[in-house]
């Protein structure tokens, strides 16, 4: 009997709710379910973390031959990008992966909501992802290399350049993953789209290191935040495109 | 319920498509048939608004695709060959994360008469990825009915599962179209489309090639009519 109740036509309601509510829940919905499925797998986030943790040491062994190039901001600020866009990138190939594997990507895109929504979902959770990975990256980098990370502006410099990294990430990773060569595709096609944001990342966070004036810094900040609009705005107006055949 | 004019669907320079016409009543049940690379599953994505038609009309309960597609999402309920679900999640976090997205009311309730309904809630807190393809094919039933749509595609549901699981899909596959529903399945077994469908389309070469009811037509008959509709297509 409760196998058959289970079918019986309801009345249900087609009408469209409030917009914004529809796309708050769809949006929170994707990221819960990308969250709650990396608690369970960590798959995506041991793959990020033991690459970061070993481009750390291939850098420490590296730059340990001459201890003055091992001091010097930019090396810093470059090897620290370098870690962050690379792991990344692993992150984002994952997680696009995980939704083209059993079809889920075509779940995602039959539901009734704002498919920017889903797009902002997936940003989200990647972003978390990747934060995590940096909140770990940081201090063992402090303490290899004896520069200290912890600084409001450093670190700034590294939310905004995630972001934006993670915005067109994102959207790229959703292109690359319906090609059979998408581990290899995405970096080709994100590192040269990417790089005014790395670019950006390194000379703010090499002025932060080296304690230069703010007025100097700004631009690099600055040109970061246009970045992350310009991203996240192309992004919201062609997802919609890119996700359909 | 379901109307197609004319559709034509391009891939390049290969027509997949060409100019196919149909339609589909309330409440039948239609399955298309057809051979590799007719079109089926290309119709199907069409009609489920994941792909775009390049020249045609497509409307599904009075609605155009691809212009108010997410009206037609609302209706659509959608199961292929692929569960469409997440390995790392439990049964009932699927259909949880699923209702969220379709914004269906009074959701733990009708999770659980989901998951009773696919015969699963006994394991309903087990992880998807534990479970057989025929386990997984009846949760991806139950995640395409959970928002109660008015209209169903099923594309290959049967692929990959053994007669056991096959007999258990045809029964809930029975029961949403007893229950009034719009089906329309594709399938190449012949004999399990005789048992489930009110109509057979034939597919061939990207236009209905021939269309019969099962009350006029015996079930033996049927791979006959099958192999005369592609041939002469």
């Amino acid at each position: 009997m409760k196998r058959e109740s289970a079918l019986v036509t309801r009345d249900t309601q087609y009408t469209v709710r409030n917009p914004l509510l529809s796309f708050l829940r769809a949006l929170s919905a994707v990221v819960w379910k990308d969250l709650s499925a990396e608690m369970r797998s960590r798959e995506l986030l041991s793959a990020m973390l033991v690459f970061a943790l070993l481009v750390i040491l291939i850098f420490n062994f590296a730059l340990d031959l001459d201890p003055k190039t091992r001091q010097e901001s930019t090396i810093t600020a470059g090897v620290l990008w370098v870690i962050f866009t690379f792991a990344g990138t692993l992150g984002l190939n994952r997680s696009m992966a995980v939704e083209k594997d059993r079809g889920c990507i075509d779940g995602l895109l039959l539901a009734p909501v704002d498919r920017s929504a889903i797009y902002f979902g997936k940003t989200i959770a990647n972003l978390v992802f990747m934060l995590i990975v940096e909140i770990i990256v940081l201090p063992i980098y402090s303490l290899l290399y004896n520069v200290n990370l912890f600084q409001p502006g450093l670190l700034l410099v590294t939310l905004l350049g995630s972001v934006g990294y993670v915005a067109v990430g994102t959207l790229l990773a959703t292109m690359a993953v319906q090609a059979r060569t998408r581990d290899v595709l995405l970096p080709i096609l994100l590192f040269p789209v990417v790089l005014p944001i790395v670019l950006s990342a390194v000379k703010a966070s090499g002025g932060f290191l080296d304690g230069i004036e703010m007025t100097e810094i700004r631009p690099w900040l600055n040109l970061l935040v246009v970045y992350d609009i310009i991203f996240i705005a192309i992004a919201f107006m062609v997802f919609d495109f890119v996700v359909e055949e | 319920m379901i109307e197609v004019r004319r559709l034509i669907k391009r891939f390049g320079l290969k027509t997949v498509l060409r100019g196919l016409d149909f339609r589909v009543e309330r409440g039948e049940f239609v399955a298309l048939l057809g051979p590799n690379g007719a079109g089926k599953t290309t119709f199907l994505r069409i009609l489920a608004s994941l792909s775009r038609p390049s020249l045609g009309e497509v409307r599904i309960a009075g609605f155009r695709l691809p212009g108010q597609a997410s009206a037609v999402r609302r209706r659509l309920g959608v199961v292929s060959h692929l569960p469409l679900l997440y390995g790392d999640l439990t049964a009932e976090e699927n259909l949880r994360f699923y209702g969220r997205m379709y914004a269906v009311p009074d959701l733990d309730k009708r999770v659980t008469e989901v998951l009773e309904m696919v015969g699963l809630a006994s394991r309903r807190r087990d992880l998807v990825r534990t479970f057989s393809r025929g386990m997984q094919q009846r949760l991806a039933i139950g995640r395409a009915v959970l928002h109660d749509p008015e209209v169903m595609l099923f594309d290959e549901p049967h692929t990959g599962l053994d007669q056991d699981a096959s007999a258990m899909l045809d029964t809930v596959l029975g029961e949403v179209a007893a229950r009034g529903r719009t089906v329309v399945m594709t399938s190449h077994d012949l004999a399990r489309a005789a048992d489930l469908a009110s109509r057979f389309d034939i597919l061939s070469r990207g236009v209905i090639a021939a269309s019969v009811q099962r009350a006029d037509i015996a079930a033996n008959d049927l791979l006959a009519f099958y192999r005369q509709a592609t041939q002469d297509a």
